[in-house]
């Protein structure tokens, strides 16, 4: 139920979801349902009869479903589960407000008059700025123009009139002794077999407006408008900074920057039970090398030469603004562990008035929240100085790739690529030394060295034990053997032009490109370019498992997990040696993404996946993709650490790593687009003066080969009241970590389980809120405390991922794919990838170059007279209304109308018109520091990929399943009652 | 023909065979009382300018189990066309193409001159030949050029269709493809990892005959040849390639580090180089060429492990049982050299190091496949330059000197039985009826193979008489024996060598003088000496050279005249003479004798001795020494110490070195520059002869000696007084500051004692 119970196995281990998991006091949400199911998949008496076959098969006409819920639990039910969001037949006073459309006799929530509420709440959230809401007509506040922070109450009753009959029952039988559970179905025309179910309950709130819900859109503009493009001085412990949506300039003035760590709350509860209580994730997730904005100021060096940095004796925390200097300056308290620690004579300087060492300001270490040190050999392998890293491109010659031009296109590429290796500062040439290799069945080294007339290949057939033929000839300096490169990049294409191999070796690619690393004593990077299932002889030989029989059984999870260990075990050689893994997948069939992409996920390097490549037309995706790999701000073979003061530690990481032992955190490489998302627990009472103080070090190779370590230091504030808690939050921290834990537990529990335990854990953060912050109101009220406001809008989302939804038309490895992506990702881009940006282009205006307004994810914000701009990341859609003004498509496309539109480009044309140069400037700030290139597709209203369009429209119903937002709020505010009650 | 002597020289000359006995003891019982088993040295190829081979095919004996070749020997009735087998007496009738013989008109094989006769044989395919390189990059800079140098020159040598290939090894293996444009490719293979044929064949690609896609692709039959045939290209083709690929060759990429030797997978090359020739080409002629620089120290058929500090094993550790990896290395390449053999194809080693580089236990390879072996110090040496270069000498034909995959068949008549062969050889066992149960060398079969010949390559084989003493041989009967070479000439022609001689049988008892003066006592010392290095192989050092005295104080007791008990009355027949004299020496050789050598040396010398023909042999037994003085021509002189005098110039030739060693006044004068003075010319002409003989003896020698130039007091004079009789020692003081030689510090005995102790040993009656 909690946010740990992701890790905890036994309770989810087991198959019945909602018994023995939740709490006993809301056990019931499962019970019910449970109760009503086990005679439903057995014998599917009466009317349900029909659901059983039905439950096997996609979504189904809502009519027959209002056996939804033994659909549900019969194993098939793509929608949600059931029985959580269903709770179908909770005949309690609570509960039966949300009933009314079944059962009309209970009283609706009509009946409590809003405005009270409203006001009530107001006053009880101590918000000041919604004021306007307060007013007599409290539905209406949330219909109008958007009001600061005003949908943080939210009640659903109100606005939920009798619904007519036939969206109660629909095509359906009209309720008969099911009650609740009959009248579900029919509610959403189109609507999914989960739907059904979850409609019983809170079927009126669908008549809620979705303008009255808080919307996403309007946090972000408020924030933006409140606080974007100022200086935020991060000077104050526990102080929360602007959303990541909001472009401000950081000053670190003794706490790090949200860019590197960002807190799901700033305020700690100050002991545990009070944290258990609350519910809430204790996280930060950690981002230590995201690229600053050029007008941020760079990291600055330490260097205490062979001193190396000042440490705690007994934590080993390093020197912060968290120390304290007493006596004088001859001593200092650790602020972590609170350990008096000698000062060493080197570093001895005279305290002033204030017990401030004179030298605070000139000492980043002693001002500044994130700084770097310089390490001395003690923090070397084998106290060596390390080696400047080196790439190795290891290039799939199979048939089906030559065939393709994709090996021509990718020796090009390397051609001019090469020559933006990155480079520590304003060192020329490039210290990265380059190797090459060829493979299919087997492996082709090349021998590259600067003084051959002509490559030299060496080949090794030996993939049962690979091993690195060549050491001298095969790392080389670019620079100096620029024209060997070049004569064999040329020839490569040319070279296995009669090849007919069409079978291809993986995991013996890794392993030589990581034993060459080895050979040559150096950290590096494999770019491998990859394109099917690893069926040859070989060890890691992998074969098709991809069954879409298991979807929705307990053994969905094995699609998830490798199909053999020598993955994991190779990914952990990679890091024992500082060989981080980059992989270009171009499948055109299952791959097993699961299995290849554990080897990028372990050891931080990236997975980038061509479904169907095609050179036309995704070649550009692919190569912006490369260029930006190849050069993007990198350290490696880092070792992080996390320290904490007392009374609370991190407990669990999720993301691109490897963990040896509890502690420590080991990647290979660690780049500025990998995040890693850290939970922590408390061991002992957290003491509200000396709050709670967070240290993440990270210790690493430079591309210039230097050995340095990261410091990021950032102060919370701790409380001993939950208000200050929940005030503290912050939402798209929240959802980083609950999507990385969840889609970390899908490898060991089904995902209706874990869907039910994010629905509750939501559900029980804002009940806690509701019973301990919120004042008292009627139960009916949805009350959202003001930072998580938007929390269900993302939560919802985040469900209706196709990673927690099994659904048959998802392939297999596209879920296994997101599942990876998201391990990985920073604040920013979980927050675009679970709410998409959608932006009106239509209205667009020329001669200003901001972006428009983005409006909210949902088909009811098109229109048919618009183009609209969706991107989530990996995606970007251009959608076309089917009246979209002719100039507008003439201005982009240059072609008279929209039927001349061809859908299959995946770049706009460079037409003159400023409508044209204008959205292609918009499209480049979107695509701004993404690390993913996104895929332009064009989508015509109407027409049929307007599917993958729709399906990011998140706060619609799904297409396959998932429920709406406002749907969502209902169940969870049902859910609340059911807490609460 | 007028002495046994000249009888012996012209049958040599003529068939290649030197016998130790030239009339043959006639029954079982005096054979074995004889002591020197009837054996003979047959050089098989011996070069022959006057000897035209026939375009014909040799006219088989019918008799399945008999199959000898029709010799002058034969008993032929020229009316009925019919010919009697001298072997077995089967007649059989000519072949039609033999319709119009008569007495005037013979074919060659039937005359007398032709005992020896080469036929040449035009049916089946013929393949080219195979030169295989695989080159060690574990090497010095200037090492390793040299090698390229002297690699890239080879090429130029080689027949212009013979096939070669390339595989080079240090810590890794490569083997290169050589049909490759633009970009040179090679197979890697690990240094640590045994690989069998069948796994060696499939990693280079060479084993897809069963693909399925070969149906759908009609191209891929005429493919197929040469897919097999990527790694080893005609010269003529790849010429160029192959002379840049060497050019590029670089010395091995691994990092050796302090204390350590570079990791050297020769094991592997081999086998691999083994293995792909066994997948392409069995049964063809073919030379796999290893040249190395040091003792492979990984993967199997290691012989050292790569600690500096741990130095390769000695003769003391191998006594000791200290060799840790001798055994497990031997047998692997045993078992390399083993299938060589059986696909045909012969292994030289050409290994050039200051320290060893395994041959002891490389040996075999070369050893039963009739490949060469040559040991020196480096690659930037003359000695490697010239012996390598000698390899592709061409004779007066201008043919190589090579000859591949031959199988020597021996028949003898019923009198006889083969007992065995000693020599660059492994046994086909082939039993038969004229195979003896009693093993001398290699035995137990009637046909070896020898999968490597050159025109000295010589093997020593044993016979048994088994006629019994009570069947006695008619008068004025002859034994015969017929040698039949069939092997692949480097002309890639197939050829068969037939020799069929025929000895006069003599009974023991009535005509032991006969016998006697027909005894070859430099056949039958080189012929012992074979038999006794083939012991030490496996034996205990000691214990052989107790076996060869046993035998030199029993054929004394026989031959020997002299009264019992009385040592001065001990005389030997001329023809005897000699025979102690080198049983001495050989007594002293390195072949016996292995303090002073490293293993690699011994095993160095054994191997050369085994194949060389009676000359060579000789001298590697007894070296020559040659003295140059004012005092008349260059004369041979006796190899004892009491030769070595101030005056004179020695030229010793050991086979291995050839030493010239000034004496102390000669050195004396030398330095005082007396060679430039135009009054002293003659001692500038003094001076040049030994070395203008010197020259002599290296031009034509193979594998190249070692040259030594030294004077008195030098050094290298050591190579001199090791050899030299130690007739004066610092123990016989009564030498001391005469002018009759020079002492040599030893505690060996000389010639003398060693004979006073055999006289005493003969006539005693005790033994």
């Amino acid at each position: 139920m909690s946010q740990q119970g992701y890790v905890a196995t036994p309770p989810y281990s087991q198959s019945q979801p909602g018994i023995g998991l939740s709490p006993p006091h809301h056990g019931h949400y499962g019970d019910p349902s449970h109760a009503t199911s086990l005679p439903g998949v057995m014998k599917s008496p009466g009317p349900l009869g029909v659901a059983a076959p039905g439950a096997m098969l996609p979504p189904l006409p809502p009519g027959p479903q209002q056996f939804g819920q033994n659909g549900a639990h019969a194993s098939s039910a793509p929608g949600l589960p059931p029985h959580r969001f269903a709770g179908p037949a909770p005949v309690r006073s609570v509960a039966s407000a949300y009933q009314p459309s079944a059962q009309p006799s209970y009283p609706s929530p009509m009946s409590t008059p809003p405005v009270v509420q409203l006001g009530g709440q107001l006053g009880a959230m101590q918000l000041d700025s919604h004021g306007p809401g307060a007013g007599p007509a409290g539905p209406a506040a949330f219909q109008g123009p958007p009001l600061p922070a005003a949908p943080s109450i939210l009640q659903p009753g109100p606005r939920v009139l009798p619904p007519p009959p036939t969206a109660l029952n629909g095509p359906g039988a009209p309720p008969l002794g099911y009650g609740p559970q009959m009248g579900a179905p029919a509610s959403y025309p189109g609507g999914l077999p989960a739907g059904p179910a979850r409609m019983a309950g809170p079927q009126p709130p669908k008549q809620l407006d979705p303008d009255a819900v808080p919307s996403p859109i309007q946090v972000i503009e408020s924030d933006r408008a409140a606080r974007g493009g100022q200086v935020y001085v991060t000077n104050t412990r526990g102080q929360v900074p602007p959303l990541v949506t909001t472009d401000c300039v950081v000053q670190d003035q003794g706490h790090a920057s949200p860019r590197y760590i960002r807190c799901t709350t700033y305020c700690f509860p100050s002991s545990s039970d009070l944290a258990k209580q609350a519910q809430v994730p204790l996280a930060a997730v950690l981002q230590p090398f995201a690229t600053p904005p050029a007008d941020e100021t760079p990291l600055y060096l330490v260097n205490h030469g062979e001193n190396g940095p000042v440490r705690c004796n007994r934590c080993k925390a390093y020197m912060c603004p968290f120390m304290q200097f007493i006596e004088g300056g001859r001593r200092y308290q650790c602020g972590f562990c609170n350990c008096v620690n000698d000062v060493p004579a080197f570093y001895f300087q005279h305290l002033d008035h204030l017990g401030r060492r004179l030298d605070h300001y000139e000492k980043p270490e002693l001002s500044l929240g994130s700084y770097e040190y310089v390490a001395t050999l003690d923090y070397c392998r084998r106290s060596k100085p390390p080696s400047p890293p080196a790439f190795i491109f290891m290039i799939n010659v199979s048939y089906s790739n030559i065939k393709s031009g994709l090996v021509k296109l990718i020796c090009e590429e390397l051609k001019t690529v090469l020559e933006w290796l990155p480079r520590e500062g304003q060192e020329e040439p490039s210290a990265v030394r380059v190797g090459f290799i060829t493979y299919h069945t087997v492996l082709h080294f090349f021998n590259v060295k600067s003084n051959l007339a002509q490559p030299q290949m060496m080949v090794v057939t030996d993939v049962g034990e690979v091993f690195v033929p060549l050491l001298d000839g095969f790392l080389v300096n670019y620079q100096e053997s620029q024209s060997v490169i070049h004569n064999l990049l040329d020839q490569i294409p040319g070279m296995f032009a009669d090849s007919s191999e069409s079978e291809a070796v993986f995991a013996p690619v890794v392993q030589a490109g990581m034993e060459a690393l080895k050979a040559a004593d150096c950290p590096g990077k494999l770019f491998i370019f990859h394109s099917s299932l690893p069926t040859a002889e070989a060890p890691g030989k992998l074969k098709n498992r991809d069954d879409k029989r298991l979807l929705n059984t307990d053994k969905e999870k094995v699609l998830f997990q490798p199909q053999t260990s020598v993955y994991e075990s190779l990914a952990k050689d990679c890091v024992a040696h500082g060989c981080s893994v980059t992989l270009f997948l171009f499948p055109s069939q299952y791959v097993d993404v699961a299995s290849l992409g554990l080897v990028p996920l372990l050891t931080g390097g990236t997975l980038y996946k061509y479904s169907n490549f095609q050179m036309h037309v995704d070649s550009q995706q692919f190569l912006r993709d490369l260029r930006g790999d190849i050069e993007k701000k990198i350290g490696f073979d880092a070792i992080m650490r996390v320290r904490t003061s007392t009374g609370f530690r991190a407990t669990d990481f999720f993301g691109g790593v490897f963990m040896n032992n509890t502690t420590d955190v080991e990647m290979a490489a660690l780049d500025c687009d990998k995040a890693v998302t850290v939970e922590f627990k408390h061991d002992d009472r957290l003491s509200e003066d000396s709050g709670a103080l967070i240290q993440c070090a990270v210790l690493y190779t430079t591309v210039g080969g230097q050995r340095r370590l990261r410091i990021h230091n950032l102060g919370l504030s701790c409380s001993s009241q939950l208000a200050d808690l929940y005030k503290s939050c912050e939402t798209d921290a929240l959802v980083n970590f609950f999507a990385k834990s969840a889609f970390k537990a899908v490898l060991h529990q089904p995902v209706k389980v874990i869907r039910e335990i994010l629905v509750n854990q939501t559900a029980h953060m804002l009940a806690c809120y509701r019973k301990n912050c919120a004042s008292p109101s009627a139960a009916s009220q949805l009350i959202l405390p003001d930072s998580m406001k938007i929390l269900p809008v993302y939560m919802n989302s985040l469900l209706k991922s196709c990673v927690l939804l099994s659904r048959p038309d998802t392939p297999t490895d596209e879920r296994a794919f997101q599942r990876q992506l998201v391990m990985t990702m920073g604040v920013a881009d979980s927050q675009l990838f679970f709410y998409p940006q959608l932006l009106p282009i239509h209205t667009l205006d020329v001669k200003s170059t901001a972006l428009p307004a983005a409006v909210r994810c949902s088909e009811s914000r098109l229109s048919e007279g618009g183009v609209f701009l969706l991107a989530n990341g990996l995606n970007m859609f251009l959608w076309l209304g089917v009246s979209s003004p002719p100039e507008l498509i003439q201005g982009i496309f240059n072609v008279p109308s929209l039927a001349h539109v061809n859908t299959d480009m995946t770049q706009l044309p460079a037409v003159g018109s400023p409508h044209s140069q204008q959205l292609r400037t918009v499209m480049g700030i979107i695509q701004r520091k993404r690390p993913y290139s996104m895929k332009l597709t064009i989508v015509k209203q109407r027409e049929q990929p307007e599917a993958a369009f729709r399906q990011l429209l998140v706060e619609d119903r799904g297409l396959h399943g998932g429920s709406s937002y406002v749907d969502f709020l209902c169940c969870v505010h049902k859910e609340i009652c059911q807490l609460l009650s | 023909m007028a002495t046994y002597l000249e009888f012996i020289q012209q049958n040599e000359e003529r068939d290649g065979v030197r016998f130790s006995w030239n009339v043959w003891p006639s029954s079982r019982l005096e054979a074995t009382r004889m002591v020197v088993p009837l054996a003979c040295l047959l050089t098989p190829l011996k070069e022959r300018p006057d000897l035209p081979p026939v375009q014909y095919e040799p006219v088989l004996c019918s008799r399945p189990t008999c199959k000898a070749v029709l010799n002058p020997l034969c008993q032929v009735d020229y009316r009925a066309k019919l010919w009697a087998c001298n072997f077995c007496f089967q007649r059989n009738q000519f072949p039609p193409a033999y319709a119009g013989i008569s007495e005037v008109n013979q074919p060659a094989e039937l005359m007398p001159q032709f005992s020896t006769i080469e036929y040449v044989i035009q049916r089946g395919a013929q393949s080219p030949l195979i030169f295989l390189y695989v080159v060690d990059t574990c090497l010095e800079e200037d090492d390793l050029q040299a090698l390229k140098e002297s690699l890239q020159m080879s090429l130029s040598l080689l027949p212009p269709d013979a096939l070669v290939g390339l595989i080079t090894f240090g810590r890794m293996v490569q083997v290169h493809e050589l049909s490759c444009e633009g970009i040179s490719k090679s197979y890697v293979f690990r240094g640590t990892k045994d690989l069998t044929a069948k796994q060696i064949q499939d990693m280079l690609g060479l084993s897809k005959p069963a693909m399925p896609v070969q149906q759908a692709r009609p191209a891929q039959p005429q493919e197929h040849p040469f897919v097999s045939s990527r790694f080893l290209q005609p010269i003529q083709k790849i010429d160029m390639n192959l002379t840049d690929l060497l050019g590029e060759l670089q010395r091995d990429p691994w990092p050796v580090t302090q204390g350590k030797r570079p990791l050297r997978s020769t094991g592997v090359a081999l086998s691999i180089a083994v293995g792909l020739l066994e997948g392409t080409f069995p049964n063809t002629g073919a030379r796999i060429m290893l040249f190395t620089g040091g003792p492979p120290t990984q993967g199997p058929g290691m012989v050292v492990g790569d600690e500096l500090k741990i130095p390769i094993r000695s003769w003391h550790d191998i006594e000791k049982d200290n060799a840790r990896f001798m055994k497990k290395a031997t047998k692997h390449y045993e078992m390399l050299a083993n299938r060589t053999a059986a696909n045909g194809h012969c292994i030289d080693i050409y290994a050039c190091a200051l320290d060893q580089t395994g041959l002891l236990e490389m040996k075999c390879c070369t050893n039963l496949t009739g490949g060469h072996m040559v040991m020196g110090d480096s690659f930037n040496t003359s000695l490697f330059k010239q012996t390598f270069q000698r390899i592709f000498s061409k004779d007066f034909n201008g043919d190589f000197r090579m000859a591949f995959g031959a199988t020597l068949e021996v028949k003898t008549s019923r009198e006889l039985k083969i007992a065995g062969a000693i020599g660059p050889c492994v046994s086909l066992n082939v039993k038969g009826p004229c195979v003896s149960e009693n093993e001398l060398g290699v035995g137990g079969t009637s046909q070896w193979k020898i999968c490597g010949l050159d025109p000295t390559s010589t093997l020593g084989i044993y016979f048994e008489v088994v006629n019994q003493h009570n069947a006695p041989i008619p008068q004025g009967g002859r034994g015969a024996i017929q040698f039949v070479t069939q092997y692949q000439h480097s002309s890639t022609q197939k050829r068969i060598r037939v020799t069929t001689i025929a000895r006069n049988w003599a009974d023991a008892q009535s005509q032991l003088r006969h016998i006697e003066a027909a005894f070859d006592q430099e056949a039958a010392a080189v012929l012992m000496a074979r038999l006794g290095v083939f012991r030490a192989e496996s034996e205990e050092g000691p214990d052989v050279l107790r076996w060869l005295d046993r035998q030199l104080i029993r054929l004394c007791q026989k031959f020997g005249q002299y009264n019992k008990e009385d040592p001065i009355s001990f005389r030997l027949s001329d023809s005897f003479s000699l025979y102690p004299q080198f049983m001495f020496h050989l007594r002293r050789s390195p072949f016996l004798q292995v303090f002073n050598n490293s293993p690699d040396e011994s095993s160095y010398y054994r191997h050369h001795f085994a194949r060389q023909d009676l000359t060579q042999s000789l001298i590697m037994i007894q070296p020559i020494l040659y003295s140059y003085s004012f005092h008349g021509p260059p004369e041979p002189v006796l190899l004892d110490s009491s030769s070595i005098l101030a005056d004179r110039i020695l030229l010793m030739d050991t086979f291995f070195q050839i030493v010239i060693y000034l004496g102390e006044t000669i050195a004396q004068w030398q330095k005082a520059r007396y060679q430039d003075m135009p009054e002293y010319e003659n001692f500038k002409h003094l001076l040049q002869a030994p070395l203008d003989d010197a020259q002599e003896i290296l031009q034509a020698r193979f594998p190249m000696p070692r040259y030594i130039n030294t004077e008195h007091g030098g050094s290298q004079a050591r190579f001199l007084l090791s050899k030299v009789n130690p007739s004066q020692t610092h123990n016989n003081l009564y030498a001391w500051g005469q002018e009759t030689g020079a002492p040599i510090l030893t505690d060996d005995v000389s010639l003398q004692v060693f004979m006073d102790h055999l006289k005493k040993l003969a006539v005693s009656s005790a033994c």
